[in-house]
């Protein structure tokens, strides 16, 4: 098993509490998938994905990388957050080189930057500063940035999710082609039902209180995806009957919150 | 452009009315001199060159003191920053220090250094220290989390991590520190140098007070806020801007 995560359990300390966010998530995925991590917001889905890059530790059970226990941050798993988080220090190739600092010479990081602008399109914007992209170009460059170290896995949490609606659409075919030519693990954190059932091989849906996880959806419909709209719209009813359940008790958890306010 | 026009306009007729008010209520010189002789002394001491000789001693003093202000106040921002128990002990006291104008040190500096430049090197140090310390602590503590969790992602840690992303993260606020230093440092040295020995600015402020110049007194004094006020507008608040729109903590002005 490629990366296999093992009776993981999290809990915070909340106002004396203890409070559980994440139980018994048990998840395997193989090599090259496209996996989502689908749910409403409390589910703890971006928690897990923090648990994988390791900026989270989990409070019980193991994760596995290629058979190797994850502990702690690593370059063999590449990140892209909700916002790109560029360092604004730095031209744009320069925050694309970043990670290869210390695995390559300077002129070998220049060109794997280079290579990575390219795949994104965007090696014509090499030299400007973040602050001079829009956000749909400096997400780009932190999927450039997270890809050039190589990681054997993508991380990727809520990465469209601060982005207009047509960009959004843009970069799902842009993700999808990166996907098919870099042959990439990609582990994709999204609230978006539409979005998971687009990009992803599977879809595992979260609920909430604690977080778990519900079903391993396969989504089978052939790319590109936008052809079979009937297809996608089954797996959209399907999803959602299995979600409303936690949505609604969302809302109400929302109102009790409001009330006692 | 209108603004240049408004606040000649208003300089002009702040200079009529005052050469006015001399002239009507006959104020003598020692007390209020007019602005015609300020200018002309001004010009005097330009002409002869000594304004000249003491801008160039008092700005020896300052570049040397806030190059010193600058450097202690990274290093102990820094160390406040990283260290809880620094900060929770040496940081209360630089809060402390901090609501003593540092020309309350002069006679503790004259018995220390003597009567002379280091005495008064010593106020500047001291006037830009604090601030930029201050500064820096704040920078460091407030960079993003995010900055540091995509930096981590990417295997950065320790030493690589505060020197590739702490530091430069930080820059804003060590460049806001910095201009609140060089103003500390400038009042701090016109202070020093006003109980200290020549030449300077400060310096000769206070001789030609002791000779009843008012009207040199009042060149000088323009001096100093016209420095005071260029350096921190064309230079400070220039980069200042600039950093602000690089690190995206404000937005271009529409052109």
């Amino acid at each position: 098993m490629f990366l296999s995560i093992n009776n993981v359990q999290k809990s915070f300390p909340n106002q004396g509490k203890t409070e559980q966010v994440l139980r018994d998530i048990n998840l395997n995925i193989e090599k090259g998938e496209f996996v989502s991590l689908l749910g409403p917001s409390g589910c703890g889905k971006s928690t897990v994905l923090n648990i994988i890059a390791g900026l989270l530790r989990p409070s019980e059970g193991e994760l596995y990388l290629d058979n190797q226990q994850i502990t702690k941050p690593g370059n063999d798993r590449g990140m892209v957050f909700q916002q790109a988080a560029l360092f604004p220090w730095l031209s744009v190739e320069e925050n694309v080189m970043f990670p290869l600092k210390k695995i390559m010479k300077k002129q070998e990081a220049r060109e794997t930057a280079q290579k990575y602008l390219q795949l994104v399109q965007l090696s014509a914007y090499a030299n400007h500063s973040p602050h001079e992209l829009s956000g749909g170009m400096q997400q780009r460059v932190a999927i450039a940035r997270a890809l050039a170290m190589s990681p054997r896995v993508l991380l990727m949490d809520e990465p469209f999710g601060a982005l207009d609606e047509q960009t959004r659409i843009r970069l799902h075919d842009e993700l999808e082609r990166i996907w098919v030519e870099t042959k990439k693990t990609i582990i994709f954190v999204t609230h978006s039902i539409q979005e998971a059932i687009k990009l992803s091989d599977r879809i595992i849906v979260m609920g909430t209180q604690p977080g778990r996880i519900l079903q391993d959806i396969p989504i089978d419909i052939e790319r590109p995806r936008e052809k079979h709209l009937q297809q996608m719209a089954q797996y959209e009813e399907q999803i959602m009957k299995l979600l409303k359940n936690e949505i609604d008790k969302v809302a109400e958890e929302e109102l009790k919150y409001a009330v006692s306010n | 452009m209108q603004l240049a026009i408004k606040r000649i306009l208003f300089f002009i007729g702040l200079f009529a009315l005052w050469e006015l008010a001399i002239w009507i209520f006959s104020i003598p010189p020692v007390i209020l001199p007019s602005p015609t002789t300020v200018f002309s002394s001004l010009f005097e001491s330009l002409a002869d060159g000594s304004l000249l000789k003491d801008l160039r001693a008092s700005f020896s003093r300052l570049l040397i003191g806030l190059s010193i202000a600058l450097i202690i106040g990274v290093l102990l921002g820094i160390l406040l920053a990283k260290f809880k128990t620094a900060d929770e002990t040496l940081g209360s006291l630089i809060l402390a220090l901090q609501s003593i104008p540092s020309i309350v040190w002069l006679p503790l500096a004259i018995m220390w250094f003597g009567l002379n430049e280091k005495a008064v090197i010593f106020i500047v140090v001291l006037g830009g220290t604090i601030v930029m310390t201050i500064n820096m602590r704040t920078g460091i503590k407030n960079v993003q989390p995010l900055y540091t969790k995509a930096a981590q992602t990417m295997g950065s840690t320790g030493i690589d991590l505060f020197f590739r992303v702490i530091l430069p993260a930080s820059v804003p606020y060590a460049v806001t520190g910095t201009r609140l230093a060089w103003a500390f440092a400038w009042r701090a040295l016109m202070a020093g140098e006003l109980l200290s020995s020549g030449p300077g600015l400060g310096y000769t402020l206070k001789y030609a007070s002791d000779f009843g110049r008012m009207d040199m007194v009042m060149a000088i004094m323009v001096v100093i806020g016209v420095i005071g006020v260029t350096v921190d507008i064309l230079i400070f608040q220039r980069i200042e801007k600039k950093v602000m729109i690089k690190w995206g903590l404000e937005q271009k002005e529409a052109a």
